[in-house]
């Protein structure tokens, strides 16, 4: 047990055999296995799996991108004769399904984890090479059910994301459209759960000799975490779906009041997933943010250990704060709710002293996915202070379900989802493909999103405020609400040109490939000591492991993390465990 | 390793960042002294000074928090812009690697901690004041459904009833304690009156009580919050706050057999309800 936790360090003896066996022997299995397109359709290799699990979010992205500036359009003027009621109610419920079940979960955990966390633990693969596809099979097969359910008779789902029982229920909420999106959350809540599974099981037991818990990237750890909140949480919105499916179609009275059902319990079931889903929503691009802000600075990690408290503390305060989305219904207790709510501040500040002090008296370059992480500092700021008000239950008395909490929550989920993952696409892109995205257009893509970003939220808070509720196709034209919306839909429109440009982006280095090399960055994670791809089983060679960023240690030997000016125990450099030169690697 | 002894931060900051340390310290007193001090002279914020007792109290709390996140916000992009502007890229040369420093990263948890105990401090005795329901003579049921409210005064036999483009109007006296009684005949509803500072669900199954005591006469629009189907953005009412002789004589004047449905309160008959 011990050496599955703690490895062996490479190098000391040479024990090559340290490496485990069966990973070899797996090498072998897949290698003259199908190209072209039955290869994407029967690979178990993560790194295939996880770009599909990329490009299939990126779709839903861009999808729910525009239904976004649809809603935009109606609401540039107060009584829009665009959209029905119908159909407005059934866009701003899939945009936000497809944004927060299909891309940013999907895009980070599915995609991005997937990819990178076996290369920066040193793995060969996931843990469970064929659950891995599963998961991302049931994932598309959701992803498919619920963009279908637009076509079904009484087109799709109207009762937003959250599904407040009992507007849910068969009465209210009858057709097909309906039972689609509950049967494709539940798909992709099965994938994620699988998907979590098989993060821990790689974290846990696929590390490479030398990476002990202590020794793993940030973004790793942020993974692992976020694996175990999956755990936690989305068995229960799978329950409580099933619960509310059986509520519709078998006579059941789970969450219905006339056979003695509480409504209410739906809400108590989602929220209880649901804010640890904001957190696998958050760290998952945390993680991001803090492989890409040191690799600029050229520094390590500022407060490394604090860093995964910090992280543990989120997930475990997450847990228990889940009825602050409830204050408004006064049926629970809301002084606790109310203090851990505020307690998960100090965390999240910890974290942005991490990134400030990392960034300090560093050599810091502002290459695309720099940018998007400083645009995502401040865009998660914002958020994070106005969440701190939401938190107060006499504040969120006045706030709650109007453009307040909208703007809030978008501007969390903007400064994570996409601002930290677009970094992350930026970042990690030469990895994945070996070639260079354009930094001049990425910095356009950049600067626009930033403009756009703060043009479409800003007046949303203000309006909020004024007292407009979310949800609504139409709104009085005598109370000055409409400038505040026509600033909004201008900002939205801005950032749909921005992910145009990301478009031409992603062509150009397509048609015309830029050579990126192994590490364009001068990144520290191991993922950047092979080659740009990674050949199938990831490495041929590893570098000796004494940090979080051997690739670092390897190529900066005599630039080891410092501690009041002393370096962090046996980390980099001329090993003081008798590794021998810092130059040599071992052959997996 | 740095042990945070008493009064060493001020009085001997640490070899690095030592205008950090001034400036979080100093934090502490810039941040927590408004809330102490917030008062009706202070700026709205983009919210409502409130119409009610109870708004007025939510609202000095919202003073309060917004001045406090302001004043975090103002630092923290400060610091980021600092670094930013600061330590661009000036040469290839490899910075110092400098990875923990124990007495910062105490003082950054510590500061937050007690921040946010001050400010849940605040929290519950506003909300403590903003939730309670004292005794009153003047109680509305208030009934949602799809869509639109009804507005029931128990003992009185007037009941208000509008849905959709015939927004109903409550009608109440200023400056009495008025309990509402809410409850949901279908799906959940959100009673909301912006400039009240307050909204309360009306839940099926669940009988929701609060109290407001409105402080001056007007009419002030709600709305409701909930999402509740096709016409949600439809449901919408108004809170008419009139003398209380006025009160008791729309209540008269509409008070007839129980079956009778008022559509809207006659203006004219609470003209003369201005304080």
């Amino acid at each position: 047990m011990t050496d599955v936790i703690n490895p062996p360090v490479i190098g000391g003896g040479g024990d090559v055999t340290a490496v485990d066996e069966h990973v070899v022997e797996h090498g072998h299995a897949e290698e003259h296995g199908p190209t072209g397109v039955l290869k994407w359709l029967t690979t178990t290799d993560h790194k295939v799996i996880g770009l599909s699990y990329m490009i299939t979010s990126l779709v839903m992205f861009y999808l729910a991108g525009i239904m976004a500036l649809v809603i935009r359009l109606q609401l540039a003027s107060p009584s829009s004769s665009l959209l029905s009621f119908s159909q407005y109610n059934e866009l701003f419920t899939m945009h936000g399904s497809l944004m927060l079940y299909l891309f940013a979960g999907p895009f980070a955990f599915g995609g991005l984890a997937n990819y990178i966390v076996p290369l920066q633990v040193g793995a060969p693969d996931m843990a469970f090479p064929r659950l891995n596809a599963l998961s991302y099979w049931l994932y598309a097969g959701g992803s498919i059910t619920m963009l279908l359910s637009f076509f079904v008779a009484g087109g799709a789902s109207s009762f937003g994301w959250v599904a407040y029982a009992p507007l849910s229920n068969a009465t209210n909420s009858p057709g097909a459209g309906s039972d689609m999106w509950i049967m494709a959350l539940a798909l992709t809540g099965f994938s994620a759960i699988f998907t979590g599974v098989n993060l821990v099981a790689t974290i846990f037991y696929l590390r490479a000799p030398g990476m002990t818990m202590f020794r793993m990237p940030i973004f790793t750890w942020n993974m692992l975490v976020t694996g175990i909140l999956i755990l936690i949480a989305f068995p229960v919105l799978t329950a409580a779906l099933i619960m509310l499916y059986c509520d519709r179609h078998f006579g059941t009275h789970i969450f219905t009041v006339s056979g003695g059902g509480v409504p209410v319990l739906w809400q108590h079931l989602f929220w209880f997933f649901g804010h640890p889903e904001v957190y696998i929503l958050a760290l998952p691009f945390f993680g991001i943010a803090t492989e890409v802000i040191p690799t600029f600075s050229r520094k390590p990690v500022f407060g490394y250990k604090g860093m995964v408290f910090a992280t543990l503390s989120i997930a475990a305060l997450s847990t228990g704060v889940w009825a602050h989305h409830m204050y408004t219904t006064g049926v629970v207790l809301l002084p606790f709710f109310s203090l851990l709510s505020l307690l998960i501040a100090v965390p999240t500040g910890i974290k942005f002293f991490n990134w400030i002090g990392t960034m300090w008296r560093g050599q810091l370059s502002f290459k695309t996915p720099m940018l998007f992480c400083i645009g995502f500092l401040f865009a998660f700021l914002m958020g994070g202070v106005t969440g701190v008000m939401l938190a107060a239950p006499a504040l969120d008395f006045f706030t709650h379900d109007t453009y307040f909490v909208v703007a809030h929550f978008h501007q969390v989920l903007f400064g994570t989802a996409v601002f930290a993952g677009f970094a992350g696409l930026y970042f990690w892109y030469p990895k994945m493909f070996g070639r260079m995205l354009s930094d001049k257009l990425g910095k356009w893509h950049f600067w626009l999103l930033f403009i756009g970003f703060w043009l479409t939220f800003i007046p949303q808070y203000e309006v909020g405020l004024k007292g407009m509720p979310r949800r609504v196709a139409v709104y009085p034209s005598n109370l000055g609400w409409q400038v505040y919306n026509q600033i909004s839909t201008i900002g939205a429109f801005v950032i749909g040109i921005s992910f145009a440009i990301l478009l031409v982006n992603l062509w150009i280095s397509w048609r015309n490939p830029v050579p990126a090399g192994d590490n364009p960055w001068d990144a520290g994670g191991l993922e950047w000591f092979t080659t740009s791809p990674p050949p199938h089983h990831n490495f041929t060679h590893l570098p000796p492991i004494r940090s979080e960023r051997p690739t670092w240690d390897y190529n900066h030997p005599d630039s080891p993390a410092l501690h009041h000016g002393k370096p962090t125990g046996p980390s980099s450099g001329h090993g003081g465990d008798g590794s021998g030169g810092t130059k040599e690697t071992v052959e997996v | 390793m740095d042990s945070p002894s008493a009064g060493s931060p001020l009085a001997r900051p640490r070899r690095r960042l030592p205008k950090l340390t001034t400036r979080r310290l100093a934090l502490g007193a810039v941040v927590l002294s408004p809330l102490v001090l917030a008062s009706c002279q202070l700026p709205t914020f983009g919210g409502y000074r409130g119409a009610t007792k109870q708004a007025v109290d939510a609202n000095k709390l919202w003073q309060g928090f917004f001045i406090t996140g302001l004043c975090v916000f103002i630092l923290v992009a400060f610091l980021i812009l600092w670094a930013v502007l600061r330590y661009r890229r000036r040469s290839d040369k490899i910075p110092a690697q400098t990875q923990y420093h124990t007495l910062f990263e105490i003082i950054y948890t510590v500061v937050p901690i007690v921040m946010v105990l001050v400010l849940f401090y605040f929290s519950v005795v506003t909300e403590n004041s903003v939730d309670a329901v004292p005794a009153s003579n003047v109680q509305v049921n208030v009934t949602a459904f799809q869509w639109g409210w009804r507005f029931s005064y128990p003992g009185h036999n007037v009941t208000v009833i509008g849905q959709e483009l015939q927004n109903p109007t409550m009608v109440v006296p200023v400056g009495e304690n008025v309990h509402i009684v809410l409850r949901s005949s279908d799906v959940i509803h959100g009673f909301y009156v912006p400039e009240f500072n307050f909204s309360r669900y009306a839940l099926p199954g669940v009988t929701n009580q609060f109290s407001f005591n409105v402080n001056h006469a007007g009419t002030f629009r709600g709305q409701c919050t909930q999402l509740c189907g096709l016409y949600h953005s439809l449901m919408i009412f108004q809170v008419k706050a009139v003398s209380p002789s006025a009160y008791e004589a729309w209540l008269a004047q509409n008070s007839t057999s129980a079956s009778t449905t008022a559509y809207h309160a006659n203006s004219s008959t609470v003209q003369g309800g201005s304080s």
